[in-house]
């Protein structure tokens, strides 16, 4: 009963983020405006049937920003998260491998970017890169390398010591054959998991560094971006940033939700662990 | 024992050298020559200007020299002065401090003692429908953006009680009523994702507990189910417990920082972003470099407290 449950949640998780990645990536076949589009004798209105979510501070559709909006959010963490993963994974396999002093500066050096809290350390980033989308994803990607690396060093390093991989550098596989042939492949439910769980939080973290100001500046149409100028018109018309925060909320939500069912599924042993 | 605060001693250290070496190579990565562009706003750039200001900044000497100069003053707590104002920069920091620290005090301590009985609450009900229903409650706790909870707090409240004042600070020595009515919200959204993070992780570490010998042993000798799960269990359950208290207080600095933005809070949040703006450098380096030695140290403390409270980590 509980097992058919936690399946249930896995496909309700995996049917959530699905539909939002379809109408992030389709925002230009969903959206029924221009998300540019400007109309003064329009601005600031309530949802009605011509503009499901109502109308931002220029006359903007805001289902259509929210859209768009998804689409920046999204493809910047998907990158962000994506290049933490290969640098933090190659890092941290790397270091569980070759052992010793290699080991040693590696994971040291992680233990220093992983001193800062993530916020303050992504934007020290923003403030040398100047504030811009991919500075944000750069940043967030700078902040999660230390996580997939110690999240794989543990593993791998078990992993190393196993008898297959003895046998398989007994019989002459090269390091490179021995890592991605015979160590990768058990670490990917433990990849898949963090990754999702990352998603969810880098999400969180772009939509903070817009609402800034430090991450996609206007007038391109992004969700943090959306909040933050919807405050300003808060009492005449919260229909902006309220939308907006819901659909940071669904998306990082979904994500989650996701990495969470993932972990339960994949790995029995981990069961109810936060 | 000694030996293990020695090992975490010679980590301190190393981890706040390598921090500081990050925030003093942070400045230099930036493209272009800073001081030309601290020189270009309000000046005509000429090269005596230039070479006046390189030196004032120290930029004409070796870069070993250079970091070796400003760690020094650094841990003397001169962080030299701002570019715009020429106030010392420690003396600014100071100023924002407060407001933040207090916020992520307020907000640590609404999560963490709301925390404890919401989690063992969801361990004792475990399995079947309430169980998921909790689960996605806590995951929807963790994921909500604390600075729009922030504005629909504000919303609310603005339209059930508009008396109520809930943006701006006063300090608590002036009016502490003042004080905790305009810190209540803050505090509240910025608590919510931690009490989330913070209950799940009592429920695992509770059923982890809870399935242990001697609860069995306590039940077993018919103590009440409340001291079995509150005196024997919970006990145990807090240690992991403490450890993320101590991680949480990064997400709390950070998330502190955007929430102050949403109720116009004049903390460290402010002082940054004003800092990057204007391109205030000394003022960025120092902000970030003081928050996060801090961060260290409480991690640093908790460690400590992680070997009093847990016998075994003293082997």
């Amino acid at each position: 009963m509980q097992r058919l449950a936690r399946n249930k949640l896995l496909t309700f998780a995996v049917v959530l983020v699905a539909i939002q990645v379809i109408l992030a990536l389709g925002a230009p076949l969903f959206a029924p405006y221009d998300p540019m589009a400007q109309s003064v004798a329009r601005r600031l209105r309530a949802p009605t049937e011509l503009n499901w979510f109502g109308t931002d501070q220029l006359g903007r559709d805001v289902l259509t920003r929210i859209l768009y909006g998804y689409r920046t959010s999204l493809i910047a963490c998907l990158l962000a998260v994506g290049v933490a993963l290969f640098a933090g994974g190659a890092l941290g396999l790397v270091a569980a491998y070759y052992r010793g002093w290699l080991d040693r500066i590696i994971m040291r050096i992680m233990d220093v970017l992983f001193a800062f809290p993530v916020m303050l350390l992504a934007i020290g980033i923003i403030a040398v890169l100047g504030p811009h989308t991919y500075s944000a994803a750069a940043a967030i990607a700078v902040v999660y390398t230390p996580i997939f690396a110690r999240l794989l060093r543990g593993p791998a390093l078990v992993l190393c010591e196993s008898e297959y991989v003895a046998g398989a550098r007994a019989i002459g596989a090269s390091d490179a054959r021995i890592i991605f042939l015979h160590i990768l492949p058990n670490l990917a439910s433990v990849v898949l998991v963090q990754t999702s769980l990352l998603l969810s939080a880098a999400i969180l973290v772009e939509a903070s560094l817009s609402f800034l100001g430090l991450g996609t500046q206007p007038p391109t149409p992004s969700l943090g971006l959306m909040l933050s100028e919807g405050r300003n018109f808060l009492m005449l018309s919260p229909w902006s940033a309220i939308f907006a925060g819901f659909a940071i909320l669904f998306l990082s939500f979904g994500f989650n939700l996701l990495g969470d069912a993932l972990r339960d599924t994949l790995d029995p042993r981990l069961r109810g662990q936060p | 024992m000694n030996r293990v605060l020695l090992a975490r001693l010679i980590d301190l250290v190393f981890v706040l050298f390598g921090v500081s070496i990050i925030v003093f190579l942070m400045i230099r990565l930036i493209p272009g020559d800073a001081v030309a562009i601290m020189l270009g706003a309000n000046t005509e750039i000429t090269p005596e200007r230039m070479a006046e200001l390189n030196r004032r900044v120290g930029l004409d000497r070796p870069i070993v020299e250079q970091y070796l100069l400003w760690a020094g003053a650094a841990l003397r707590g001169d962080f030299g002065t701002s570019l715009w104002t020429g106030r010392p920069v420690a003396g600014e920091i100071l100023l924002h401090l407060w407001p933040t620290l207090e916020l992520t005090f307020l907000a640590l301590l609404v999560g963490a003692v709301l925390a404890v009985p919401v989690g063992c609450l969801m361990a004792q009900t475990r399995g079947g429908a309430a169980d998921v229903a909790m689960r996605v409650t806590a995951i929807a706790g963790l994921t909500i953006p604390s600075f729009w909870l922030g504005i629909v707090l504000i919303l609310l409240l603005a339209s059930w009680a508009p008396g109520f004042a809930s943006l701006g600070y006063v300090p608590f020595s002036e009016d502490p009523v003042g004080n905790l009515q305009r810190m209540t919200l803050p505090a509240i959204a910025l608590a919510l994702p931690i009490l989330a993070n913070l209950s799940r992780l009592v429920r695992s570490a509770m059923l982890d507990a809870l399935g242990q010998d001697y609860v069995r042993t306590a039940r077993a000798k018919g103590l009440a189910e409340r001291k079995v799960v509150y005196k024997h269990a919970l006990r145990n359950a807090l240690i992991p417990f403490l450890t993320s208290v101590g991680i949480m207080t990064g997400y709390l600095l950070g998330g502190a920082i955007v929430v102050e933005q949403v109720f116009a809070i004049p903390g460290l949040g402010r002082l940054i972003l004003g800092a990057i703006a204007e391109r205030n450098y000394p003022l960025i380096q120092a902000t970030i470099l003081v928050v996060t030695a801090g961060f260290v140290m409480v991690n640093f403390l908790v460690d400590l407290l992680y070997i009093v409270v847990d016998p075994r980590v003293r082997a």
